[in-house]
């Protein structure tokens, strides 16, 4: 059904929002990537039959007239730490790691006698947290961009409709001028979420000002940082939300057509803007002048061929055209002559989800949330040695030590928090000097670290700083286009002398090197992401010099994670001779006479650590 | 229009495209690998790096000059940023550079020697590639590679034919070809363009010179030179002289004493292409036929991309053979015909180009097995010989050349010349010998270096459409037209490398427009000292066609037969 104009769209997001109010409750199963592997899709299959079975009506797609029970795949809620999770609305229930055998019960109790199933929910010091909200990994959060992840069902036009989703669209069609809408987005002070926080509204009113018939709207959802899953759960769980914004884009820029480039490794995003694309063509939301309002606009999928610099703009751009994905020299700007070299509007995928509440909100309602500078909120994936893994929202300026440790819940199993990563593999780490540190574009860079996309990688006291900025130097330079010398040849070097560190052959004229090598990266590569291949070993550098040293001098990793570098002995005291211990060594290391203290010959040991399981009396240790 | 502080110097710039062209014009060198003003900026080298007054690096190749600019070039942080850049670039390079042929003309070795690099502080950690030496014209030497990317952007932007490109990613990038084929198996035309701007060893020409020493020093063979009009305006480059210096005479002298049996000039070849070309096309006129345009045979990139590209128009492309096949030929026959010892007839090509090299090659330039032209040597490979048999060659009394065609016209020295064909076809048409009616020719358009040119020449009461290009990109957008119905000629000249023969990759580097223009203007020049002006004119052609060619007219052709 085509809605042509205000007065239908008006209708139709009535007759939806009823539809929505007749579901007495509704069960959003979590069906982010994450969730769904952890088997959420039978978990959704089970609770369907098992509604049936009981004789209760349930609805699928807002598509009864009869009271019923909404059953959903949502986007993702969030605490993946806890998946597969299953909200139940309205009481906000969030039952956690739910299994197949759970559904019984959360049919029988919850849907059936409106009772909680305690054993799912998430409990803290005897306490159960029985509402979603209240749970402290949320209670600190601010979803706004995320707010539809886990409260509606991704696939469904007129749920996204019903829960007020294009009325920003409708709003900046019928009620405003391009110009406004750009100067909208100039006073929301709304910075790109894709690691640089260039003011959107001056890109899009850049590109309007622009005298081309041909304009393009593109959207970057290349999210190629370890760690991070930002976009790709606002992708799965919203991709109406990006689509409007998109669209609204395209309005305040007169551009003709819009992109979204997403990275093949997300089958499930592209499906659901798959989906969504589709039903926002049949209900006349894409196409041939949109609600009456002379604008006519579409939106192409292209899925990326799984390299990490086509996240860059220029290799984003000759990457749709087929051309090999390498970043270009600037000038000419993606402004002036990006996607087949027309004008295009560049922007992520959070930034485009941003959009449509600004309009509809107005900008000094979204300048409320934030700093200054920097407002609005700003999702990050929470990865690595903390308690709730996962992806949360907040706002803009929000203290790194609340992230990780209200939000986080602190580091896993009582250990100390060292270091996190912010920005990925163009990001700094960040220490213990940070915590209270706001997290907003012009503190971190301040500190020589960046929000990147948003993942925040936590690393706790058995992390070795080396072999982190190796890891992180490895991604780059396997990444690296290969273009320009210093990122190419550079990186290589750097990866081959921090190789050489953890392996017990650098010396201290290699960080000499190193320094030097970025130095030279971070000020001569062609591209962003070679201009900050270097920084994890800057910061690293900076922050944990002693643990370079000690790796080059001492021969030494005190977190034993490097392990060329580990040794492993007995102690003989502690020895009873039993021979265990060279009877499972795999080179024949160890040697001794029965009863009497066994000894390692250090340079047949291979450092497997076989002898170390195998020892009674925890007389081998490593050191 | 503005201008720019530089190192403290102020400059005015004009409309210099990017500061890098203000800085070298203010006569301070900055090095680049990847830059070349005739083709995209492409900014991978990221030697061409300045600093603003604030600090801010940036490469002058791809930044507009901007007016009041202040910029540094040579500060200390910018030396160690491109020591530190060709430090990584040697350290992965093959070092064997008293070995390398492009040593002392390699740039890596010249910027290395330029911004100190005394010591690589890296180990050489790059696995050995296999060499690419099957083809005729070309040797790719990936080991030498130092991915500039000068090679890809020649092949794609000048003509157009993009066989080679970038596969896979970091430091495994690699200049390649589709799947890793050899050159020869791909589309390549051999114009060798991309070893004319390869900075490095990595793109070199494939020499016959060791097979040119067997035959000379072999006593069963009758040895016999040709030498194209565009090798005497470069040849002495290679030894110090200006580009344009014609050189004929100490070639000859040097062919000599290399012990070259007979020397001629190809351009005796170009005007028996004149004569026949011209008639192909007043025929083809007369019978107003409709495949017109008429195209130019003589270039064998030109041929070779029309067979793959365009097979549909090679009805279209003249059945003439390239002037040096028909030399060959005709070489060969005089030389059977009057020969008293039963010396086996050796033809040498001296050319400018590295597709003759494949055209010499190609089975229907052979007659009865045995070939026409059976070794080409370029004009590099030439001044390689002189050097080494110790022939200093600017010391060389000049010589002249053997009969019975020691005659040479004008108009087949300005075949070496992108136009000259078509103007030496003109000059067979106009049959008033006046200076005025050659001014006319001249003037009529078809002269200069633009890459695309037209004319409108009227010839019996008829109005002739002429086109001239040269680059493949060029020759295909005027196809296209042609195609469309947008533009109509009677006749198409194409030639594929810049300037025509005279920017041949065969010839000496380094080559730019400057150095094409001398190039052209030294062709212009032996045209005007020669006595003979058209190509009917010259005693040797007509002693052909009134002895050999009497009968066996059809060795200047291409035989339907023969096309593979």
């Amino acid at each position: 059904m085509i809605i042509n104009n205000l007065e239908e769209l008006q209708a139709f997001s009535e007759k939806s929002k009823q539809a929505l109010n007749r579901q007495r409750k509704k069960v959003l199963v979590c069906a982010g990537t994450g969730c769904v592997a952890g088997g959420s899709l039978e978990i959704y299959d089970r609770l369907g039959q098992l509604i049936k079975e009981r004789g209760l009506l349930a609805d699928l797609e807002l598509e009864h007239e009869k009271e019923g029970i909404g059953i959903k795949k949502s986007g993702c809620h969030g605490f993946c730490e806890m998946g597969p999770l299953v909200r139940i609305e309205p009481e906000n229930y969030l039952y956690l790691k739910v299994g197949i055998e759970d559904c019984e019960d959360i049919v029988e109790k919850t849907l059936m006698r409106d009772e909680p199933v305690e054993r799912l929910m998430f409990s803290a010091d005897n306490h159960i947290y029985k509402a979603q909200e209240d749970i402290p990994f949320y209670h600190k959060q601010t979803r706004m961009v995320l707010k539809n992840c886990g409260s509606i069902n991704a696939e469904s036009f007129t749920e996204y409709v019903a829960k007020g989703g294009y009325e920003a669209l409708r709003k900046a069609l019928l009620e405003m001028e391009p110009m406004e809408v750009c100067q909208s987005i100039i006073d929301s002070n709304l910075r790109g979420r894709g690691g640089g926080g260039y003011p959107a509204g001056r890109k899009w009113s850049q590109v309007l000002k622009q005298n081309s018939e041909v304009k393009y709207v593109v959207c970057n959802g290349d999210e190629g940082d370890p760690g991070a899953f930002m976009d790709r759960s606002i992708m799965e769980g919203d991709p109406h939300g990006i689509i409007e914004g998109m669209i609204i884009a395209g309005y305040a820029t007169k551009s003709t057509a819009g992109y979204i480039y997403v990275r093949a490794e997300y089958p499930l995003a592209v499906e659901r803007l798959r989906i969504a694309i589709g039903s926002a063509r049949k209900h006349g939301i894409l196409g041939k002048n949109i609600l009456n309002s002379g604008f006519s606009f579409d939106i192409n999928i292209n899925k990326g061929a799984g390299a990490f610099v086509c996240g860059e703009g220029s290799a984003l751009t000759a990457s749709i055209e087929g051309e090999r994905g390498m970043p270009r020299v600037k000038p000419p700007r993606t402004v002036e002559q990006g996607l087949w070299a027309k004008p295009t509007v560049l922007n992520n995928v959070e930034t485009f989800a941003n959009v449509p509440l600004i309009i509809k909100n107005g900008s000094d309602w979204y300048k409320g949330f934030g700093t200054e500078n920097s407002p609005g909120t700003k999702a990050f994936a929470i990865t690595g040695n903390v308690n709730n893994t996962g992806l949360i929202e907040v706002p803009m300026g929000t203290a790194l030590k609340e992230v990780i440790f209200d939000i986080g819940g602190g580091i896993k199993n009582g250990k100390k928090f060292k270091a996190v990563q912010i920005g990925g593999p163009s990001g700094g780490c960040l220490t213990e000097e940070h915590l209270d540190l706001p997290l907003d574009f012009d503190s971190l860079k301040k500190v020589g670290a960046m929000i990147g996309s948003g993942g925040l990688v936590v690393m706790d006291e058995d992390t070795c700083m080396v072999e982190v900025a190796r890891f992180f130097m490895n991604f780059t330079q396997n990444e690296s286009c290969g273009k320009c010398v210093p990122c190419r040849e550079g990186t290589k070097r750097m990866l081959e002398i921090l190789e050489n560190i953890v392996n017990g052959k650098g010396t201290l004229e290699d960080l000499d090197l190193l320094e030097e090598l970025s130095d030279t990266i971070s000020n001569t590569a062609l591209c962003g992401l070679g201009k900050s291949a270097a920084s994890p070993v800057v910061s690293t550098l900076k922050y944990f010099r002693n643990e370079y040293i000690e790796h080059v001098v001492d021969k030494k990793c005190s977190t034993h994670t490097c392990k060329a570098l580990a040794s492993i002995v007995i102690e003989s005291e502690k020895c009873k001779g039993c021979s265990k211990c060279s009877r499972v060594c795999p080179v024949n290391a160890i040697s001794g006479k029965i009863k009497e203290p066994f000894v390692i010959n250090k340079s047949k040991c291979i450092k497997c650590g076989a002898c170390l399981e195998a020892c009674p009396f925890n007389a081998i240790r490593e050191v | 229009m503005g201008h720019m502080i530089i190192d403290g110097q102020r400059i005015e710039f004009g409309d210099e495209k990017n500061i890098l062209a203000v800085i070298r014009k203010a006569g301070i060198e900055l090095p680049t690998f990847c830059y070349h003003s005739e083709l995209s900026v492409y900014g991978a080298c990221r030697m061409c790096m300045i600093e603003d007054k604030w600090g801010s690096t940036m490469t002058s190749c791809s930044t507009p000059p901007k007016d009041g600019m202040e910029i540094k070039t040579n500060t200390e942080k910018l030396k160690k940023y491109r020591k530190m850049i060709i430090e990584l670039l040697l350290a992965n390079h093959d070092r064997d550079c008293t070995t390398c042929e492009k040593s002392g003309r390699c740039k890596l070795q010249e910027i290395a020697l330029k911004v100190g690099v005394r010591k690589i502080r890296f180990g050489q950690g790059k696995k050995v590639m296999p060499v690419d030496d099957l083809g005729p014209s070309i040797v790719r030497n990936p080991n030498k590679c130092i991915l500039c990317g000068d090679c890809v952007r020649a092949c794609q932007e000048i003509q157009g034919v993009g066989v080679l490109d970038f596969a896979y990613r970091g430091s495994d990038l690699q200049v390649t070809t589709a799947f890793n084929k050899a050159l020869h198996a791909v589309d390549c035309v051999n114009c060798g363009q991309c070893r004319v701007v390869c900075p490095t060893g990595a793109l070199m020409i494939k020499k016959e010179i060791d097979r040119a020493y067997e035959a000379l020093q072999n006593k069963n063979m009758r040895v016999i030179a040709q030498i194209a009009p565009a090798v005497r305006v470069a040849i002495g480059e290679e030894f110090g002289l200006e580009p344009g210096a014609i050189s004929m005479g100490k070639i000859v002298a040097a062919l000599r004493k290399l012990g070259f049996d007979n020397i001629f000039d190809t351009a005796v070849g170009a005007d028996l292409t004149v004569i026949e070309e011209a008639e192909e096309l007043m025929d083809r006129i007369q019978k107003k036929q409709n495949t017109m345009p008429l195209f130019s045979s003589c270039c064998p990139a030109w041929f070779k991309y029309a067979e793959q590209k365009h097979p549909e128009l090679m009805e279209n492309v003249s059945s003439c053979r390239s002037p040096q096949q028909m030399f060959g030929a005709v070489i060969k026959e005089q030389f059977k015909r009057q020969q008293k010892d039963d010396r086996q007839n050796v033809v040498v090509a001296i050319m400018p180009c590295t597709a003759k090299k494949h055209e010499a090659a190609r089975p229907e330039n052979s007659r009865n097995g045995i070939r026409d032209v059976d070794i080409v040597i370029t004009t590099q490979e030439l001044a390689i010989m002189i050097q080494e048999n110790g022939i200093i060659f600017n010391e060389l009394e000049e010589e002249a050349l053997d009969m019975p065609f020691g005659f040479t016209s004008g108009a087949g020295v300005i075949f070496g010349v992108s136009g000259g064909v078509s103007e030496a076809v003109l000059r067979y048409y106009y049959k008033e010998r006046t200076a005025s009616t050659l001014k006319g020719i001249s003037y009529s358009g078809i002269r200069g270096m633009e890459g695309v040119k037209e004319a409108t020449v009227e010839i019996d009461g008829r109005q002739v459409r002429i086109g001239v290009v040269h680059g493949l990109k060029n020759a295909e957008s005027l196809i296209k037209k042609i195609v469309n119905g947008q533009e109509r000629f009677d006749f198409v000249e194409v030639m594929a490398c810049p300037g025509g023969c005279i920017g041949g990759a065969g010839q000496p580097i380094p080559q730019n427009s400057d150095v094409r223009r001398k190039r052209a203007k030294g062709i212009y020049k032996a045209d005007n000292e020669s006595p003979i002006k058209r190509s009917e004119d010259n005693p040797a052609v007509t002693n052909l066609y009134e002895g050999i060619l009497q009968s066996k007219r059809e060795i200047l052709h291409r035989h339907e037969n023969h096309q593979n």
